[in-house]
């Protein structure tokens, strides 16, 4: 079937039609990101000229200058203390209250349920000015956490909803089976319910992830000393002070953004599923 | 059935030996313990980091308040007027009106297009797939500083191939005219993947037979389009409608730097405005205000639109 249809592929308008499409369309998405990463072996007088080209001179320099900088490491760094500190109590904080939800019948379960889901329906942003006066009478403005901690509480609804229907897949023979051999329930989460939900612990750590490492608002909001800043906050700061020298600014950006492009490429199932988890009822 | 009758006294025996909950009666067991551990630490942070904000947000919103000290100039309803009376907060307004619009008119179907294309199995088609997402999982951040470098008037790709065609390269982002255009086009790029994979993921789970029969009832490829495979998507397309609207109004991150909402508010969205004049001149009761009103959109939208196109779900 495959075989016909690209030895005739050629004299069907449609399928012409069709890879004119998706190659323009690829084109319109890739050729940023090649500029982009090109960009950062040029010079500036030659990105002027040939910015869309291979560079006629490779400047491994702009990118070494950036590789060996203090600065890089430390934007890096900051920005992986705050993400694991979300994911890590996203993963404690949500599994435990869909394992309440998924397992244990009591009276305002539901009510709690849709309580916590309150939090889908409007952005962080709305309240940040609010949000950061309470994190700063908290005494927790200008550290990690006062980041961390507004992302757990606003990523929960997602993970709770996510977390709870997969956890009321598990048979419910099987929490019987283990209260009978005298388990507890908090022993069934930790060695049945926990190890039987790697894949979605995965996919809701990987959510929670990505959104930490790219936010913006929050950290902007919350911190104050440069020492602190993830990296979409160094990035703006970086630019600032290179305001032109785009070849510079085109070799950071390429650095910044290299780790979230990895770990795409390693993780692809888990985003997917994770960042499209959404479309799929709660 | 006859388990679950055989087990209950068995439960009351084996927990009376590990805990004293169990002496309560086999129907608290551990129940309790789970319920009193598990659930505060949810419910604390979600209420201290999301409601409780927004409940302030409502009072802080009467005050003319730089946020030190403690509220006391109480002007009621004022930041509210000021807020309506300020002509860049319309223009926000009317750019998130354009930008759910560009979504729908042109985001969604383009989506829906290449979804259709790549859900076939063909060579290349995953690649395709990994390919199109990709500017959806790159942060807001680095996605504008990209369209900054590609609009920039002198060293961009768009002053490129403007000169190519000897004209005089313009500076996109710095005119009232088309920053906001500008904008809207790097939110296609870095939005339509998302809604790909959403089209995607609801194709491969159609129920193929319905297809097949549609086929063998003499349909067209476009027929079947339209009649079968269409509207299976309903439910889909109006989830993906709703991400892009709610989406829409939350955009900041992006808008941060490729304009910062300029040149002269012409390129704010609601949240950049908020930006721009409540947190950054920390003026906390005008932007409570701005806060509040993006609030209510949010929520009368969600709610109506629930109500109106996915009752059943």
């Amino acid at each position: 079937m495959s075989r016909t249809g690209i030895t005739r592929a050629p004299f069907d308008p449609a399928a012409l039609f069709k890879a004119l499409f998706l190659a323009t369309i690829a084109v319109f998405v890739l050729v940023p990101l090649l500029a982009t990463v090109l960009g950062g072996f040029k010079s500036l007088g030659e990105l002027r000229v040939n910015p869309f080209g291979l560079p006629q001179h490779w400047e491994w320099q702009n990118y070494a200058d950036i590789l060996f900088s203090a600065r890089y490491w430390q934007l890096l760094r900051n920005s992986l203390i705050i993400s694991a500190l979300a994911v890590t109590l996203t993963l404690i904080v949500a599994s435990m209250a869909a394992f309440a939800f998924a397992h244990v019948r009591f009276y305002g379960s539901s009510m709690l349920l849709s309580y916590l889901t309150l939090g889908l329906l409007f952005p962080a942003a709305t309240a940040v000015l609010p949000l950061f006066i309470k994190v700063r009478d908290l005494g927790l403005l200008d550290t990690y956490f006062g980041v961390a901690l507004p992302q757990v509480a606003f990523s929960l609804a997602m993970s709770v909803l996510l977390l709870r229907r997969f956890f009321k897949d598990i048979p419910y023979e099987l929490l019987e089976a283990a209260l009978v051999d005298g388990c507890s329930y908090i022993k069934f989460f930790r060695y049945v319910t926990l190890p039987l939900s790697r894949p979605i612990l995965a996919t809701v750590g990987t959510i929670t992830f990505v959104n930490s490492w790219n936010a913006y608002l929050l950290p902007l909001v919350m911190l104050n000393t440069d020492a602190l800043y993830p990296w979409p906050l160094g990035i703006m700061v970086y630019q600032g002070e290179y305001s032109s020298e785009w070849h510079l600014i085109l070799a950071f950006i390429t650095l910044t953004i290299l780790p979230t492009v990895i770990l795409f490429l390693l993780a692809q199932k888990h985003i997917v599923a994770g960042l499209t988890a959404g479309a799929v009822k709660g | 059935m006859a388990r679950r009758i055989a087990s209950s006294p068995a439960i009351g025996v084996a927990e009376a030996s590990f805990s004293s909950i169990a002496v309560r009666g086999p129907r608290w067991d551990g129940r309790f313990t789970v319920l009193i551990l598990f659930l505060p630490p949810a419910l604390l942070l979600f209420t201290l980091f999301v409601v409780l904000p927004i409940g302030e947000a409502a009072w802080y919103s009467a005050f003319n308040w730089n946020g030190f000290g403690r509220p006391t100039n109480w002007i009621g309803l004022d930041n509210y007027r000021f807020v309506l009376e300020t002509r860049a907060f319309w223009l926000a307004l009317r750019n998130n009106g354009l930008i759910i619009a560009v979504s729908l008119a042109i985001q969604l179907p383009l989506a829906l297009a290449l979804a259709l294309m790549l859900a076939e199995r063909f060579r290349g088609a995953v690649a395709l797939r990994m390919l199109f997402f990709m500017p959806y999982i790159l942060a807001e951040i680095a996605t504008g500083l990209i369209f900054s470098f590609v609009y920039d008037g002198d060293y961009g790709l768009v002053a490129s191939i403007w000169r190519t065609f000897g004209a005089e390269p313009p500076h996109l982002l710095a005119s009232t005219d088309t920053a906001m255009l500008a904008v809207l086009i790097v939110i296609v790029w870095k939005y339509f993947g998302f809604h790909m994979m959403l089209f995607i993921a609801a194709l491969q789970g159609l129920d193929k037979s319905l297809v097949e029969a549609a086929r063998i009832d003499g349909a067209t490829r476009t027929q079947t389009l339209r009649h079968v495979v269409i509207p299976l998507l309903y439910p889909t397309i109006r989830l993906s409608v709703f991400f892009a609207i709610i989406g829409s109004l939350q955009l900041f991150d992006l808008v941060m730097p490729l304009t910062r909402g300029g040149p002269a508010d012409s390129s704010n969205t609601m949240v950049s405005f908020l930006y721009n004049n409540g947190i950054s001149r920390m003026r906390v009761g005008y932007g409570s205000a701005i806060g509040v009103i993006l609030f209510v959109i949010c929520v009368t939208f969600a709610f109506t639109y629930k109500r109106w196109f996915m009752r059943d779900e």
